[in-house]
């Protein structure tokens, strides 16, 4: 109880706050030795994790701004939650101007890391791993920021999500970079988010590398400006192995990039290879749904340079074998509906459904090769990132 | 340190000062206590009760229920409500009860009946000037005296049902999962529709609120339910054990649903709504919820769960309410199919 009388009493003699590092050890009662630093914590304290490995039974989590919960590397620190008895997610946090880094979460029962309307939060070389690989009974997302202003994620590495590894949704000024998902239904998913850039990372052996969505029906909607560049997305060929009943379960095995609404996406710089079902894929939302709020239109869709090496060799498509036939042997990398509006670089191969409608599914379909307009002029790539103040916290 | 202590030599100044008056075994409630700015460490500094292990209250600390209460694996819970003398209540847009600073909700929870029963935890909201603070408080096994206990723990114990389970006592930021709305902590349970017309006459009669505000559809007693509806059943249990994190501005508000008594369209109850995060809580299962078809509704299939990463609620309970499901799955059944 020595803790808290002296949280007391500092919070009693209302003087400036002095920043202090919590150091905390493995061992018999971690969970709440740590769970306790994490609410008495002050705004500007760091809580520091040695070393080692924390058999944690209960989820954790932080409500207290400009904290830093920082590790010994994400293969240093490792909070082992194989054995959590409850909560939805291994951390959560609440509050805002966080700062998590290097360390790893284990085998949570439900969502890895999870922050609600957390502001200017900054995700840095963490690892949230599934250790049995790719499983539909592991959790959902391994790093997921939602309804928050301000997300940096960098040097993140996510593996076994059975929904998205990193997936950050209805959130603004966003940025994804230098990070590796693999072996999640989706890699990397930004759903209904704005401003968001998506660079430098590495998606490999997903069911889908990167996907950019807009669903409706949601608190925030109206997801665009995002840009996707110089990713490597490599061999997303794992088997979708996502619950059935959620959006991604949808997604074909072997999908490299993937835009389903949203409006101006810029896809370029990116080396695509060995997605086998389409490189990049650009549709509509395909469900029915009631909501007069939402466009399910993929509009002003701009597919740069990028480099591709193959398009769809083995396309899990209904009547892919004829498709692929009808397209000498191999479907081109860039698959569009037809709905909505795509612009494409010269010189980069692709097919359409020519859809007149949305959500009639393949059996209206009228496949041609594409013929798409190139980009108009710049695309206008202001506000789009995290803010750059979240950066003075890397490093 | 400095200012703690002054408060705690205050609190035991009034204590003493009550005592002497005129032998009055009844402490009086530590106003300063509740407004001040520390953590208290044991339940015992507020003064709320006369015997705290007997949850026999003190002047001006009154009981409460509610018509349909919080599942929490079959503990009894009692209620108290503190409002200081001479300050009023209002009543909000959905009917909570707006209660001034200074006021404080106590919420004791307790397994076994008679002399067997066991005071497991004591959860305190208070309103201070910038706003609500929630503290879990445990008590000890000799039932002495409850302690401060921001982390939380885990005790072992078995239900009525006799399941023996681990329970969780929530820590302070746990409490703000299911007490917060818009980033601020807010009292969940006293609504005008959820408490007694006789319970709210005699708060009005104590002169806290002016008279009992009118009340259009109030939710059913849980154990008459049976007269009810299923739909007003089924919607007053998930009002109580689902809405103050389904809903806009809860922890749960990115869902998009929205589980509250007011909320008339189905599809923000779930009526062929597709999940948005459920992972695989979803099971193998498409719709929130599908009219006539329980088993294929989402919603119940995780209520019907006790695996964490599935379960809902997240927390505040380890074991399925069999009474509660049943009530959601009539509920659904009775739906007319589309």
């Amino acid at each position: 109880m020595k803790r808290i009388a002296i949280f007391a009493a500092l919070i009693a003699s209302a003087s400036p706050l002095v920043a202090e590092v919590h150091t905390i050890t493995p061992g018999e009662g971690a969970q709440e030795r740590l769970q306790e630093a994490l609410i008495l914590a002050q705004p500007g304290d760091e809580i520091l994790l040695s070393a080692g490995r924390y058999q944690l039974t209960d989820g954790l989590s932080l409500d207290v701004d400009y904290v830093t919960l920082r590790g010994e590397g994400m293969d240093g620190t490792v909070l082992d939650f194989t054995a959590q008895a409850g909560a939805g997610e291994g951390l959560l946090v609440t509050s805002d101007n966080v700062t998590l880094r290097d360390f790893a979460v284990e085998n949570p029962k439900g969502d890895g890391i999870k922050s609600k309307g957390a502001d200017n939060i900054v995700y840095h070389r963490l690892r949230v791993t599934w250790t049995r690989g790719p499983h539909p009974e592991n959790g959902a997302y391994a790093v997921y920021p939602v309804e928050s202003t301000g997300v940096l994620i960098a040097g993140v590495k996510v593996t076994g999500a059975s929904d998205a590894g990193i997936y950050v949704g209805q959130s603004d000024r966003i940025t994804v970079r230098n990070s590796i998902a693999e072996a999640n239904v989706a890699g990397i998913e930004i759903e209904n988010s704005r401003n968001a850039l998506v660079e430098h990372n590495i998606a490999t052996r997903n069911t889908g590398g990167i996907l950019v969505f807009d669903l409706p029906n949601l608190p925030v909607m109206g997801g665009g400006n995002v840009i996707v560049r110089n990713n490597l997305v490599v061999a997303n060929d794992t088997p979708n192995f996502a619950p059935p009943g959620n959006i991604v379960a949808g997604v074909r095995r072997g999908t490299g990039i993937m835009v389903m609404a949203n409006e101006d996406v810029l896809i370029e710089g990116n080396v695509l290879s060995g997605n086998p079902t389409a490189p990049v894929m650009v549709i509509a939302y395909v469900q029915p749904f009631e909501d007069d709020r939402y466009n399910p239109l993929a509009r002003n869709i701009v597919i740069g340079e990028n480099a591709f090496e193959g398009g769809g060799y083995d396309p899990q498509l209904e009547g892919g074998e004829m498709l692929k036939a009808a397209f000498g042997g191999e479907l081109p990398p860039v698959m569009w509906d037809g709905l909505g509006s795509l612009y494409v670089a010269e010189g980069t191969p692709g097919w359409t459904l020519n859809l007149t409608e949305a959500g009639k599914g393949l059996g209206a379909a009228n496949p041609t090769p594409l013929t798409a307009e190139p980009p108009a002029g710049e695309f206008d790539a202001s506000d789009i990132g995290a803010p750059p103040e979240l950066e003075d916290r890397l490093g | 340190m400095k200012s703690g202590g002054i408060l705690l030599s205050l609190a035991a100044i009034s204590l003493a000062a009550a005592a002497g008056n005129a032998r009055i075994v009844a402490p009086e409630v530590d106003d300063e206590v509740i407004t001040g700015k520390t953590l208290p460490r044991t339940l015992e500094e507020y003064g709320f009760f006369i015997h705290a292990d007997a949850q026999m209250p003190t002047t001006g600390v009154l009981p409460y229920r509610l018509n349909t209460p919080l599942y929490s694996d079959g503990a009894e819970k009692l209620r108290f409500v503190y409002v200081p003398e001479g300050e009023e209540v209002g009543f909000g847009e959905d009917g909570l009860l707006q209660f001034p600073v200074g006021s404080a909700l106590i919420k004791t929870f307790a397994f076994g009946e008679g002399h067997e029963r066991r005071l497991i935890e004591t959860r305190v909201l208070l309103h201070r000037e910038d706003g609500w603070l929630a503290l879990p408080y445990l008590w000890n096994e000799e039932q002495t005296e409850a302690r401060l206990a921001v982390a939380g723990a885990r005790i072992d114990l078995t239900t009525p049902k006799g399941e023996a389970i681990s329970y969780r006592v929530p820590n302070k930021n746990q409490c703000k999962e299911c007490h917060g709305l818009d980033g601020e902590v807010v009292p969940i349970g006293p609504k005008a529709r959820n408490l007694s017309p006789e319970w709210l006459e005699s708060f009005a009669q104590s002169g806290f609120i002016e008279r009992p505000p009118i009340v259009d559809i109030r939710l059913p007693e849980w154990e008459a339910r049976q007269s009810a509806s299923a739909a007003d059943a089924a919607r007053a249990y998930l009002d109580v054990n689902c809405a103050h994190c389904h809903r806009p501005g809860g922890s749960a508000s990115n869902s998009g649903l929205d589980l509250r008594w007011e909320q008339e369209d189905p599809h923000a109850l779930g009526v062929m709504k597709r999940p948005v995060a459920a992972g695989r809580g979803a099971g193998s299962h498409l719709y929130d919820v599908v009219p006539g078809k329980p088993g294929e509704s989402i919603l119940l299939h995780r209520m019907l769960s006790n695996e964490p990463g599935v379960a809902m609620p997240e927390l505040g309970k380890a074991t399925v309410d069999e009474e509660g499901t049943e009530a959601v799955r009539r509920w659904i059944a009775g739906l007319p199919e589309s």
